[in-house]
């Protein structure tokens, strides 16, 4: 960070780059005002809220057994739909920036559509698909097996509402690295596996690392898809946000807020380790690449 | 919803498009294409051409009538009305918050940076339920605004707005914020020695180079804001007519059954998402070419 602040400075110093007092004074004010009310007082307000009524009940709320429930159903689903997006990610990557081939561009269009398709829709198409009405509606129903309304729905939702997430962090990463040490690994005779595994795996280990922290944080906390496919048994389909609307619609805030300051405390370690990573991750790439004219390809600042 | 922030590698960069195969030396080709077109075809595309084929079952009349009646446009107006304004507040505040975090030196201003993002990490039912206890008539700030202004927020349209607002601050910031760093001062210095003021030097230097940016950052936070769910379903007290959301629409036609009329409502969102997407793909890639211009 030492960079930013000499970055700063610079534009300080600098009478051409500076302002009135008065106008720093007024755009600091309005826009720490405006941080504070739509970012700060939210986040506070929910801790606040969560102990509102004590400890006890706080810890009683998040202790208890439905609570638990839907704790370990969210760790459940994390850990199974962040694992495959993160396996499609590498494959994806690797496709794209490691190869050259017609309709690259239209495939790269299509790892984001995701992003752009509101969670709510996400949830009625899985329920087209494998509802009881759905396409394999009766070939489910027949060799009795549930996905809508269980957990392998949930789990779809999840991987659809997370799918770019890591594919997005490894696919600029890895077209600025370029090839060239791939090509002279599998020159001197390493195979496709070692080639990835020694080569491009420890180049792109921190990218790797925030997509994952993204993804995760996105697939513990998503709500309107999970919503729409998951029944929201309680003790069985629920997950935390599901619980804590539940808990919210029951007017039993005080649970409410205490199962929602888990999730963000979740938030905030995960803004805590992509802060450390982004540094990482710069201060890996900058010292590997300082010469190649790419540094400014790897923007560590991606939008979730 | 994002596109990454490095348009120069999703735009440029990519030789030989036009060879059937590839020519790399390096191998997995078939074992990736395989893979990620298989995967995507499973998760993405077979469900999303669920929503089309669904929707065929309706006559055009019939999918006209279930698309333009009166509450769902009603919902449409709310939801792309408040997105828009949302979108237009952080384009304001969001591209102020990337200058100060770039320009100025503060105290807090690390932790500053790092909590813009908060709106990706938090779930965005807790980010319902906060904002709902905030601005609800006894909460901290609800009790000042409606208590003392009589301006009523949560359970109102304006409760969707406080929320999209929410929800969309980081893209304008961490968009515009990028470019900001990477400028270089002798084009202020430029225009300060030929006798600009400086509100001119913003108004005619920065400004026009900003511009693509800022515009892909409201695209971003609108199009995050139109298909938004979990923050406003809280907030907006869901009242037919007045302050229901179109994804809302969706998921009341989903409990009664109605699954035609939820997809055909979804198709029409879907639809909209599409153009947004092609949109913010012409605007990353005006971005890029005008960063790399003015290089």
């Amino acid at each position: 960070m030492n960079h930013t602040s000499r970055r700063t400075t610079r534009f300080e110093r600098n009478l051409a780059t500076r302002e009135a007092p008065w106008v720093r004074w007024t755009l600091l004010t309005l826009s720490l005002s405006f941080f504070v009310l739509f970012l700060i007082l939210p986040l506070v307000s929910v801790f606040f809220e969560a102990l509102r009524k004590g400890w006890e009940v706080y810890l009683l709320s998040i202790t208890e057994e439905t609570a638990l429930a839907a704790i370990k159903l969210t760790v459940l689903i994390a850990f199974i739909s962040v694992p495959l997006n993160l396996v499609f990610g590498v494959a994806a990557a690797w496709l794209i920036a490691k190869h050259d081939f017609r309709g690259k561009q239209l495939l790269t269009t299509f790892i984001d559509l995701p992003f752009s398709v509101s969670p709510v829709i996400v949830g009625l198409m899985y329920m087209l698909v494998f509802g009881a009405n759905g396409w394999f509606g009766a070939w489910l129903v027949e060799h009795d097996l549930k996905v809508i309304f269980a957990v392998p729905g949930i789990v779809l939702a999840t991987i659809f509402v997370t799918f770019p997430f890591v594919a997005r962090e490894l696919i600029p990463l890895m077209q600025a690295q370029g090839r060239d040490e791939e090509e002279a690994a599998v020159v001197l005779g390493a195979n496709g596996w070692q080639t990835f595994w020694y080569v491009t795996l420890p180049n792109v280990k921190w990218g790797l690392l925030y997509g994952v922290i993204l993804s995760n944080a996105r697939a513990m906390g998503e709500f309107g898809a999970v919503s729409v496919v998951s029944g929201k048994i309680r003790g069985q389909t629920n997950t935390m946000p599901l619980h804590v609307e539940i808990l919210y619609n029951e007017y039993n805030f005080a649970a409410a807020f205490a199962v929602a300051s888990l999730l963000a405390l979740l938030a905030l370690v995960t803004l805590v380790i992509k802060t450390w990573v982004e540094h990482r991750a710069s201060s890996q790439f900058n010292a590997a690449h300082m010469i190649s004219a790419d540094i400014n390809t790897f923007s560590p600042r991606v939008v979730p | 919803m994002a596109i990454a922030l490095t348009p120069n590698a999703w735009f440029g960069r990519q030789r030989g498009s036009s060879y059937r195969r590839s020519y790399s030396v390096l191998p997995g080709f078939n074992l990736s294409l395989g893979y990620t077109l298989g995967y995507l075809t499973l998760i993405v595309l077979i469900p999303i051409a669920a929503v089309f084929l669904k929707t065929s079952e309706l006559s055009f009349a019939e999918f006209w009538k279930v698309v333009t009646a009166p509450r769902v446009l009603a919902s449409y107006k709310l939801s792309f009305g408040a997105s828009m304004i949302a979108a237009a507040i952080n384009s304001v505040f969001g591209l102020m918050l990337a200058w100060v975090l770039v320009r100025y030196s503060f105290p807090g201003k690390r932790i500053v940076d790092a909590l813009v993002d908060l709106p990706f990490a938090l779930p965005t039912a807790v980010a319902g339920i906060a904002l709902t206890a905030l601005y609800a008539r006894n909460g901290w700030i609800g009790q000042y605004v409606e208590g003392v202004l009589g301006i009523k927020i949560a359970f109102a349209p304006a409760g969707v707005l406080v929320a999209l607002v929410f929800i969309g601050l980081p893209f304008v910031v961490r968009t515009v914020q990028p470019i900001l760093e990477d400028l270089e001062t002798e084009l202020e210095e430029a225009a300060a020695s030929l006798g600009a003021r400086r509100w001119q030097t913003f108004r005619y230097v920065l400004l026009p180079i900003l511009l693509p940016a800022l515009l892909t950052g409201f695209a971003l936070a609108f199009a995050r804001a139109v298909g938004e769910y979990g923050s406003v379903i809280f907030i907006a007290g869901n009242i037919p007519l007045v302050s229901e959301i179109t994804p809302l629409i969706i998921i009341t036609k989903l409990e009664q059954y109605d699954y035609v009329g939820a997809t055909a409502v979804a198709l029409v969102m879907l639809l909209f998402s599409f153009v947004l997407l092609l949109v913010i793909n012409a605007l990353q890639a005006w971005s890029s070419r005008s960063i790399g211009g003015s290089r």
